[in-house]
């Protein structure tokens, strides 16, 4: 994993603490992933990698997997580079 | 975290405080037996760009911090909390479509939100949906070249003088935003009169009956209308709502404190009776401890901590819950006098039984902090 994928299992396993959450693991189908945890999601991408989570990006699957996630990330940035 | 106020901050807050003291706070009593603020306060709270003023200024906002936001709150509902009220239905509006609201629609409606030149409300609750948001009836349907919505929005804050609704509705089955324009065909607004708190808060219901909006008018993504856009509305509105709780306990003690030194028992002013300073006592420490839990959320909230919702969840339980004791101890203090009309501590009672309700009720915030606080899955 790279440190984008580190920093966000890091970030998931405050809510995840009893669960090694692996990179294609989907987060929604382990429970009761409520609408704060995907505001808070959203917040964190934001500030973590400095990039502008949009409208465009509200799907579900750009947050299900932590590879989802980098995923976004990497297209976020390349976007505003 | 630093809660030292800067130097700009200060002085916000004092500009904030005198025009509230000259403009606002003498003329409260008389708008709430009104049950309507006056055109020409609207108009000064545009020229003195209040309105939207966390706008962006690439969108012709004055980018205010949430920190300044917060003062600016806290010091119109010391004089006024059905003011506080205008300022924050419109500014959740303009929150929400800065937050998810396409290039389009941010450079369309924020510089008419930034400026006050139209008003912002939020249509959410409906007759037989309130706390349970998810259970709205308004239906929006697609039909070809436009969304048509029908639908009841009740106790819609200012809805009387909006320009533009922030409306929830149920599309094929997901929660979608909508922004609703006033003049939008089908559309009636109908002043909803007979409240007691916050009586000069201008209500509305919005009667949306075959109302044709273009395409372009839904906001976020179908299915996102509750979880994020009218969220992110909530949120700002719950942030405002603490601060305004804050103003109102903080002006529930001004006048405790004046009062009791003024009013005098047994040969002495009732503040040297040992149970007055009792309640004094509760006000002064429940202050400053709301006041410091705003200001955790608006610092967390400004450095964009994902965190930040929670914290304002606390803060907004902490200072409305606070509000009602604070106002319901200062008519106590009153006395007689403090059930007429000749002192505003009914006013505050009556206010701050509001600020329990909207928002995310007392007993919704008690369900959701210990979530918050236990986010374990």
């Amino acid at each position: 994993m790279d440190e984008t994928h580190e920093k966000i299992k890091e970030f998931l396993s405050r809510f995840f603490k009893n669960h090694d959450l692996q990179p294609d693991e989907d987060i929604f189908a382990l429970g009761f992933v409520n609408s704060l945890l995907a505001m808070q999601l959203v917040a964190f991408v934001e500030k973590e990698f400095g990039v502008s989570v949009g409208d465009e990006d509200l799907d579900l699957d750009n947050f299900r997997t932590i590879n989802a996630i980098a995923k976004l990330v990497e297209k976020k940035r390349g976007a505003a580079a | 975290l630093n809660l030292e106020l800067t130097a700009e901050q200060r002085a916000a807050r004092a500009e904030f405080r005198a025009f509230v003291a000259s403009e606002i706070a003498p003329h409260a009593d008389r708008w709430d037996r009104e049950e309507a603020i006056p055109a020409a306060l609207v108009d000064e709270l545009r020229r003195r760009r209040l309105l939207g003023s966390n706008v962006p200024e690439e969108y012709g906002g004055l980018g205010r911090d949430m920190i300044t936001y917060g003062l600016l709150t806290e010091e119109i509902a010391k004089g006024c909390s059905s003011v506080r009220s205008l300022l924050t239905v419109h500014d959740m509006v303009a929150h929400a479509i800065h937050r998810w609201g396409s290039r389009e629609q941010r450079e369309r409606w924020l510089p008419l939100l930034a400026r006050g030149e139209v008003l912002g409300a939020l249509g959410l609750s409906e007759p037989n949906a309130g706390s349970d948001a998810k259970s709205v009836e308004t239906v929006a349907r697609d039909d070809g070249d436009a969304w048509v919505l029908d639908g009841r929005k009740k106790w819609t804050t200012f809805g009387q003088i909006a320009g533009l609704y922030l409306v929830l509705a149920q599309q094929d089955g997901k929660l979608t935003a909508f922004l609703v324009e006033r003049d939008s065909p089908g559309v009636t607004v109908q002043p909803l009169k007979g409240v007691w708190g916050t009586r000069a808060s201008m209500l509305a219901e919005i009667v949306m009956d075959g109302c044709r909006l273009p395409k372009g008018n839904l906001i976020g993504r179908p299915g996102f209308g509750l979880s994020a856009v009218v969220s992110t509305a909530l949120e700002h509105g719950r942030y405002s709502v603490a601060w305004g709780s804050v103003g109102i306990a903080q002006a529930c003690l001004e006048a405790s404190q004046a009062y009791a030194r003024e009013r005098r028992q047994y040969g002495v002013p009732i503040a040297d009776h040992q149970l007055v300073r009792r309640l004094l006592t509760d006000m002064i420490a429940g202050v400053r401890a709301a006041r410091l839990l705003c200001l955790r959320a608006g610092w967390m909230r400004e450095t964009g901590d994902p965190l930040a919702g929670g914290e304002v969840m606390i803060a907004k339980y902490f200072a409305s819950t606070l509000a009602t004791k604070s106002a319901n101890d200062a008519v106590q203090i009153h006395g007689a006098n403090g059930i007429t009309d000749g002192y505003p501590v009914g006013r505050y009672l009556r206010d701050s039984r509001v600020t329990e309700i909207i928002e995310g009720s007392t007993q919704i915030q008690q369900i959701n902090i210990p979530l918050f606080e236990l986010q374990e899955f």
